[in-house]
Order: structure tokens, then sequence, then C-alpha cells
């Protein structure tokens, strides 16, 4: 047992964390959020020249075999700048799945040129009526020859209008399944949708897409089981993102309180304000801790253990790290609520994340309900 | 990072699992299975039980009587303790002043004070705050008077808490009157059977025997009880500080009273179901079980760093703030759940034991916030110290 990250770790973090620093400043973001794809593949090769998506993949489909803990370390050191590449999308939610639910040619197609950074991936799992259930699946794969037809239609695709393979959950005879689609092929209809992070996503329309058998993903029916471990990875990735953020926000906020000076002092020397400071920093180091947790759990196969860990760390980014938000915000004062303000992207894209892999009640819900909740020690 | 047990620490855990009710008499087993309401002399009783296996101290250095474990050990063995609900040993000996002789004291000293404070022999207690000397601990004017080898300390100082059971109480007192309030306080250790102390208990809001005033009149107390030397007692209080916050991020009480608000919660009935069964009450009591974890994470983060031999880090300094805080909202989560019987008093027999044990101890728990430096005391610190936030 040791909470500490190894020095390879370390190491990993102060590089990505340089990068950001370096290579994408916030003023990156701004300029890429006007644009049509709103990130660059140049940038996104780099990051695969450094093999930065490799870490949570096997040596055999050109990973490092690192564990979720690199892959969340990436994250929390990306979002010190809103770093713009879609990461959490292409990696998290589009490998992942991949990794875990293909095959070692499905694996050589798609997953190794989204780790050299050639392509990106996207995972079609919401619909609108899902709300945090991914067995909740209305999008049908009916059976055709040798192959299958799609139809039905995604929501909040993340990535999903510009990556290049799509990973679809659909109800297929055997139950829910997952499919990998060409986000090109006929019939896929993407619309885009600005999120209020400033980034983007898709509604996607599969009009009697045609896919053939080795397009599946696994057997029939083992969809959910996979998509149900990528949420629990997804909320990690989320949390430690989360975490980056609410860093980023609170050393923001302190910054500030030590300059603005107002009634001849600086602010930062009243009282009220040094104490909202003080609760602001419980909430973020809370949030760093039960983040390492999940990291860790993320990887884990019994389910109550892993559960227990992320649920508890989604629900701390909801609560106290949504209130790190609003404080740094808050004392922001009124340049906080401007555009012009850096701060006010932080926040927005807090509650990006809250909204995303299971909100607070979501969490609350799932924990209560584990049979260790009621476990009780007579 | 890694947050598995190796096998051996699984054997580890399995051995003390099995030692805690092997080991407990009967009538103490009875009070950790939830009637709770354990007394200063179970505590003794468990800190003695402790003794004779070797495991009162894991958090001594090996060569004064630790037991020489690794964080992952004493985590262990921390959770089996809190699991088991064995009785919390008095931190005043164990975990305040010995660290500071072990730092700080003359062999003389660790020779005198620690095998006592290890076996059980001897129970300590803290003189710091008096009745006009609060949160502004520094304006302190119990004073020693230099006689020579000897001080003579006249004062009275209050929260001299468990002084009714205590043999021994470290003081902060006036040493220098001429200099800055903080430069002129020293670390003393005055034998309670001194003639010339007095102890007078006073009721807590939960009825519980703790709180003490100690009077002092001209007490004759020789030099070598210093610590730290004349005039250093701030330094000794800053230092002892470090050790308290861990102290007080009571995961052994929370882990305890999350126990018993489930008992409770799975005994009662609410619209014709165990409470515990009611989405409403689950999720109630999940919200907190879940800050519980977060909480827990940044305890054990501070205590793989002592155990590197590392100053716990800055994040150590919320322990306080949070985890009393934390108590406070699970102990009056307790109340909720019981619903009418949280009216209960100290009425033998009639409600289950476990809810009895609530009201007095919710009440003392209100405590918390306003012990070993009020939370607003530590957010001041915290601002200057960690977030180095300008002074007004």
């Amino acid at each position: 047992m040791d909470f500490e990250l190894d020095q390879d770790q370390q190491m990993l973090a102060k590089t990505v964390g340089d990068f950001a620093k370096n290579e994408s400043p916030v003023a990156r973001f701004r300029q890429l959020r006007d644009t049509d794809i709103g990130y660059e593949p140049a940038a996104w090769r780099k990051m695969g020249e450094l093999g930065w998506m490799g870490v949570p993949f096997a040596e055999s489909v050109g990973g490092f075999g690192g564990s979720f803990v690199e892959c969340a370390l990436i994250i929390e050191n990306l979002a010190s700048t809103l770093v713009p590449e879609p990461y959490l999308a292409s990696v998290v939610l589009g490998g992942m799945t991949l990794a875990r639910a293909g095959n070692a040619a499905q694996h050589e197609a798609y997953l190794t040129p989204m780790i050299e950074g050639e392509t990106t991936l996207a995972l079609a799992y919401s619909e609108a009526q899902s709300r945090h259930d991914v067995s909740s699946v209305e999008t049908t794969a009916t059976p055709n020859g040798s192959g299958y037809k799609l139809s039905g239609e995604k929501v909040w695709v993340l990535n999903g209008h510009h990556a290049d393979h799509l990973i679809v959950s659909a109800k297929a005879p055997g139950g829910v399944t997952l499919f990998v689609v060409p986000r090109d092929a006929d019939g896929v209809n993407a619309t885009v949708a600005k999120t209020i992070d400033g980034q983007k996503a898709a509604f996607i329309r599969f009009d009697d897409v045609t896919v053939d058998e080795d397009s599946r993903l696994g057997e029939e029916g083992s969809g959910a089981a996979v998509l149900d471990r990528t949420m629990d990875y997804a909320a990690a990735a989320a949390v430690a993102e989360g975490v980056g953020i609410t860093t980023t926000m609170l050393r923001m906020t302190v910054d500030y309180l030590g300059t603005r000076e107002q009634f001849g002092v600086k602010i930062g020397s009243f009282q009220a304000l040094q104490h909202r400071a003080v609760d602001m920093y419980a909430e973020t180091e809370l949030l760093r801790s039960i983040s390492i947790a999940s990291m860790v759990r993320a990887d884990e196969d019994d389910t109550s253990t892993r559960r227990a860990d992320i649920s508890a760390a989604k629900y701390q980014l909801a609560t106290g790290g949504i209130w790190v938000a609003q404080q740094s915000l808050q004392l922001h004062g009124g340049i906080g609520a401007t555009d012009e303000h850096d701060i006010g992207l932080y926040f927005k894209r807090m509650y990006a994340l809250n909204a995303l892999f299971g909100d607070q009640e979501h969490h609350v819900a799932r924990f209560a309900s584990d049979p260790a909740f009621a476990e009780v020690a007579v | 990072m890694d947050l598995t047990f190796s096998e051996e620490e699984e054997a580890f855990r399995q051995e003390v699992r099995a030692w805690i009710p092997e080991a407990m008499p009967e009538e103490m087993r009875e009070k950790a299975r939830g009637a709770g309401g354990f007394t200063p002399e179970d505590s003794a009783t468990w800190h003695r039980i402790l003794h004779e296996k070797g495991w009162a101290a894991p958090h001594w250095p090996k060569e004064v009587g630790g037991t020489g474990w690794d964080a992952a050990r004493r985590f262990i063995f921390n959770e089996e303790m809190e699991l088991a609900g064995a009785p919390q040993l008095s931190v005043f000996g164990l975990s305040m002043v010995a660290p500071l002789i072990i730092s700080f004291g003359t062999d003389a000293q660790k020779k005198r004070f620690l095998p006592k404070i290890l076996s059980g022999e001897e129970f300590w207690c803290q003189g710091y705050s008096e009745p006009g000397s609060g949160s502004d601990l520094a304006s302190l004017r119990t004073t020693a008077e230099d006689a020579g080898d000897h001080f003579i300390v006249n004062g009275q100082k209050t929260w001299t808490s468990y002084a009714q059971y205590a043999d021994w109480v470290f003081c902060l007192v006036r040493t220098d009157q001429s200099v800055k309030k903080q430069a002129g306080i020293t670390f003393l250790l005055i034998d309670l059977k001194s003639p010339g102390v007095e102890v007078k208990p006073m009721l807590t809001l939960g009825h519980t025997p703790a709180f003490c005033d100690t009077f002092f009149d001209n007490v004759k107390v020789p030099k070598e009880n210093v610590v730290g030397g004349i005039n250093q007692g701030w330094t000794m209080a800053k230092a002892l500080l470090g050790h308290e916050r861990t102290l007080l991020a009571m995961i052994g009480p929370s882990r305890n009273v999350l126990q018993k608000v489930k008992r409770i919660a799975a005994s009662k009935t609410v619209n014709g179901r165990p409470m515990l069964e009611d989405p409403l009450w689950r999720a109630k009591i999940a919200r907190l079980e879940m800050r519980f974890r977060a909480h827990t994470m940044v305890s054990y983060r501070a205590l793989a760093d002592q155990q590197k031999g590392k100053m716990p880090g800055p994040e150590s300094s919320i322990l306080k703030v949070v985890g009393t805080k934390l108590i406070q909202e699970l102990t009056e989560l307790a109340m909720e759940v019981m619903g009418e019987s949280s009216l209960t008093w100290y009425n033998e027999g009639l409600c289950p034991p476990v809810e009895e044990s609530i009201g007095p101890y919710f009440c003392y728990e209100r405590a918390a916030t306003i012990y070993g430096g009020s939370n607003e005391i530590q957010r001041n610190v915290i601002a200057k110290m960690i977030l180095q936030l300008p002074s007004s």
C-alpha cells in the first residue's frame, strides 16, 4: 500500500503539466473554440508521439501497459490549461471500450492508429431517454445477411463531430451490443452541438447503417457490461480532470486575493474571504485525495470495491468541487462573470464534468444500493 | 501508488481481527458492539491490555517502545480497532506529550516519563487554555516564578480535560513578563499530586466526565520538568500542533458513529420497512459516508507521509476542520434517525443502549469544532501558513 506517485508517475505528471503550460496555454483553447473542430489534429499527433494515448493499453496494441493511474494523471494535468484535444473522449471512452470489447484484429485496426495519434475515437452510448443507464438502448442492430443494420439516434457524443470511428451501442437480438462504425459511413448523420464549456459534441442519427460482422465488438449482448466498466473509467477520469481544474481555480483565486486591492488593502486580508479560501482548499484536497482512490480502483475487477470509491469521488466533484468553482468565480468579483477572464472557462468545464458519467443523485443512489452499504456489523 | 495489501499484510489483519475479541473483557465487548459509553476506566484497561501485547504505541519509534510498523500495518491496525469499536486510548500522554518528549526531551525525561506513558501507569492531561486565554492562547497568565532549582507556579488552567483521572499535566506557563507574549512562555510538566494543585471537574453538555478546571496555588515544580528549554514553550506548542491535527481527524469516532447510524436505521421502520431500505434515508446516510471516504483518504495520505519520516503535507492541516464538522454531522444524523427516541437522556433500560448513548455523545461533540484550536482559528492559521494570504 502506497499513497504516493512513483517517480515515473511524478515525471509524467510534470511533463504533461509543462506541455499544457508551454504549448497549450488557455489562449490556445480560446482560439480553437470557435473553429469547426475545436482542437488540432497536429497537436493530437504530437501527443501520440509523446506516447500519452498509449499509457493504459497493452503493449501488444502499441500501448505501454501502464495502469489507469497514468491515464488519469495525464487528464488531470492537461486540465490545468483546458487543453482541448479529445483525450477523455478518445482514449478513455472510445479506447478503453475498444480495448475491453474488441479482438486483436479490431485493436490493430482501430486502437493502434488512435494510440499513434493518427485517428480519434468517440463513444456513442447515450440516448435521449437513457440518463446514465448504459443498458437503456433503443438504437437497434437488425441482422442483415452477414452483418447488421443500425438505426437510431445518439446524443451528446463527445468528439462525435470529428472522430474517425464511432463505437456505437445498439440492441441486437442477443442484447446490447457494441459496433465500430466509421463516422463517414453511409447513413451516419452527425449534427454538431456546441457545449457549455466551449467544446463540441454531436447528435448522431444512424439511418439503416450497414455494418459487417467484423464490426461487432465481442458477442451479442456483451455491450452493457463493457459500457458499465467504461463509465467507471470515465467517472474517474472526470474526477481527475476536476482535480486539475479546481486546483487551478484555487490557485488563481488565492493569487487574486493577494493582489486585488479595495479599501486600501489586499482583499485577501479580509477574514471572511480567508476563511472561504481555506474551505475551498479543504474541498479541493478532499477531491484530490478521493481522486487518488478512484483512479487506482478503476482497474479493480471487484464491482463493490471499485464503485464505492468512484462514486464517492464523483460525489465529491459534484458537491465540494462544484462549490470551489462557484466560490472561485464569486471571489473574482465582476470580472469573473465575463468571458474575458479565464476563471469562467474553468467554471463551465466543471459543470460539464458534473453532468457527465453519472451526476450526484446517480452516484448517491448507486453507492447506497450496493450490498456492502447495508452491511451492518452486529 | 497502490491501495492493495500484500499477503503478509492480510495475514496481519487477520491476526489483529482475531486478537481483539479474545483480548477484550466481556463487558467491554458489549459496549464495543454498539452500546457505547466507554468510561475512562475502560480506556485505561484497554490501554494496559494493548501494552501487554506490545501494541499500545504504533506511532512511536521502536527504540522507545513503538511497534516499528510501516504505514500499511498502522492503517490496518487502526481500521480493525475502529471496526471492532474498541475504546480510544487517552491521547494526551501517548500522542501529545510523548512525541514532544521523544523529539525535544532530555534523556532523563525520556527515561522518567515514556515507560509509564507506554504502560498506562501514568495518565496525562493538557494545561493550555485559561479563563481569559482561549483562542488568544499566547496571552496566558499562569506564572512560573524562578526560585532557584525550581519554579513556583500560580494560576488557573481550564479545559484540562480528564484531569480528574490524570497523574500529570503538561502546561504552558509564563516565565518572562518583559518580552513579546509568545517569547516568555515555557512548556512545563507538572505532577498533579503536588501540594497546591486543585482539580475541579465541570459537566459537559453531554453530562460526560471530561472538562476540568485546574488551579495552581504556589505549586513547586522542579526545573528539570521543562521541555525544550525555558521560554521555548511557544515553539513546543507549535510542534505539538502538528500531532494534534491528525489526532483530531476523528476517523475512528466517525466510522463508529456511521456504524451506529446504520444499526439504528436497520432497527427502525418508516412506511412499513426498515429505514435503511428507504431510498431517502439511505441517500442521506450515503452522502455522509461518501464524504467520510474522501476525508479518510486525506488522513491516510498524512499517515503515509509520517511513516516515511516526512512532515505530513499541507493537506493535513484541513483534517481537524473537516473531521470535527463531519463527526457533528454524523451524530446529528444519528439523532435524526432515532426520531422521537432522540429525546432520551440517561434512562437506563428504557431505550436500546446504542440509542441511549447517542444523545450525550451528540452533545459532547459540539465541543469538537471548538477544542484543539477552534475551527475559526484553524482557518486563520491555514490562510496564513498554507495559502499565504496577506495579513490585515
